[in-house]
C-alpha cells in the first residue's frame, strides 16, 4: 500500500473519504494527504493506537497538526523496542510517490504504556474522537479484554470487525445497543479497501462523523457491509 | 491458608482498605489477562493473578465474589479503581513481581487450580 494506490483504489471504488490509521504510527498519514490533493478523497489522520490494556483504538483528528501534537503527547509512552526486521517486516516511511524516505527504527506492534481511560482523555483534549476497535475479536478487542464495556470513560461509538454481522455482534454483547457503530475494512491491503460507511453529512470532519454514527443533528449513517 | 498468611509470605502491597485478611481463605488459584475469560473460568473465593489494572477488575471480581486480586509487576490501578475497590469491599494486592512467580509461590503453599 503506496499513497498513490490507495487514492486511486477509494477513486476506482467511489470512495471520497478515508483515514491513515497505522498501528502506533502517524509517518505516512502526510504522504497521503499530499498524494489525495487534487483527487476526490478526503483524507483524515487517524492512528491505531494499542494501549496498555491491549486494547486497539482508533484515535482520529481532522488535521495533521492537531495529530502531531497528539502524537508527541504519547510518545514517551511508547516502549524503546527496536524492530526486528527478520521477525516482524520492514517498517517503511514514504513519500507521496511511495517512494522509500527512511525505515521506523520503533518497534510498533507493541502497547503504549496509556491505559485507554488515559489514552481517550487526551484524543478529547486533542479535539479528536476514540473508537475502539474490532471490539469482538479475541485479539485486541475490548470485550474479550475487559469483559464489557467500562464505565469510567464515555465512550461513543465502537467498532466491530468486518467479519460479524452487526445483528450477531449485538446479539453476542448486548451492551452494543448503546453505543454508536462502525465497521470498518480496516485494510492492510489495497483489496480491503472497502468502503462500508456512507455518511451523509455536511463536511468530512470528526464531529460531523460522530454525529452521523450517533444519528444526531439530521446526519446520517448506513453500514453497506455485505454482512448487514 | 488464609489471605493475611498470602500477604505476609508473598509481601504483597495491600491497596485498598485492609480488613480482616485472617478470616479470608482463598480457595483456588487463576490467572488471566482476559477479563472474558475470567468471567466464565474463575472460581468464586479464588485469588486471580493479573497485571490488568482497568477498573473493570473491580466489576469482574464483585461480580465472581474473588477473594482478592493481586495485580503483579507493579501495574497501578488508579485512584477512581481503588475507590471502587473499597466500595465493594474487593481486596486489591500488588507485587513487582510476574504472574508466574506468584502463581508459583502460591502452588508452593498449597493453594490449586480446582
Amino acid at each position: 500500500m503506496i499513497p498513490p494506490l490507495i487514492i486511486q483504489t477509494a477513486e476506482s471504488r467511489d470512495i471520497n473519504l478515508i483515514a491513515i490509521s497505522d498501528h502506533n504510527a502517524i509517518a505516512n498519514i502526510a504522504a497521503v494527504m499530499q498524494a489525495a490533493r487534487g483527487s476526490s478523497v478526503t483524507v483524515l489522520p487517524a492512528i491505531e493506537l494499542q494501549t496498555r490494556e491491549e486494547i486497539h483504538s482508533l484515535c482520529i483528528f481532522d488535521t495533521l497538526d492537531q495529530i502531531e501534537v497528539f502524537f508527541n503527547q504519547i510518545l514517551p509512552f511508547m516502549p524503546a523496542i527496536q524492530n526486528n526486521v527478520d521477525f516482524f517486516g520492514e517498517q517503511f516511511v514514504v513519500d507521496q510517490t511511495g517512494d522509500f524516505v527512511r525505515r521506523e527504527e520503533r518497534l510498533l506492534i507493541s502497547s503504549c504504556a496509556l491505559s485507554l481511560k488515559e489514552a481517550w482523555q487526551l484524543v478529547e483534549e486533542n479535539q479528536g474522537l476514540l473508537i475502539p476497535a474490532h471490539v469482538n475479536r479475541s485479539a485486541f478487542g475490548l470485550f474479550p479484554i475487559l469483559g464489557f464495556i467500562p464505565q469510567d470513560i464515555e465512550l461513543e461509538i465502537l467498532e466491530i470487525s468486518r467479519h460479524i454481522t452487526p445483528a450477531q455482534a449485538l446479539l453476542d454483547y448486548p451492551q452494543l445497543a448503546d453505543y454508536g457503530l462502525i465497521q470498518s475494512g480496516d485494510a492492510h491491503f489495497l483489496d480491503d479497501i472497502l468502503g462500508w460507511n456512507e455518511f451523509l453529512i455536511e463536511q468530512p470532519t470528526v464531529n460531523e462523523i460522530r454525529k452521523a454514527l450517533l444519528g444526531k443533528s439530521g446526519r446520517k449513517y448506513r453500514n453497506l457491509s455485505v454482512n448487514s | 491458608m488464609t489471605l493475611d498468611q498470602i500477604i505476609a509470605d508473598l509481601q504483597l502491597k495491600v491497596l485498598t482498605k485492609p480488613t480482616d485478611f485472617s478470616s479470608i481463605s482463598p480457595t483456588h488459584g487463576y490467572v488471566s489477562d482476559m477479563l472474558s475469560c475470567v468471567m466464565t473460568s474463575a472460581k468464586h473465593q479464588s485469588i486471580w493473578i493479573t497485571l490488568q489494572a482497568h477498573n473493570n477488575i473491580v466489576a469482574v471480581a464483585c461480580l465472581l465474589e474473588l477473594a482478592a486480586v493481586i495485580i503483579t509487576e507493579n501495574a497501578q490501578p488508579d485512584a477512581a479503581t481503588i475507590n471502587k475497590a473499597n466500595e465493594e469491599g474487593i481486596t486489591l494486592l500488588s507485587c513487582p513481581q510476574n504472574s508466574f512467580y506468584i502463581s508459583g509461590k502460591l502452588w508452593e503453599m498449597g493453594l490449586r487450580d480446582q
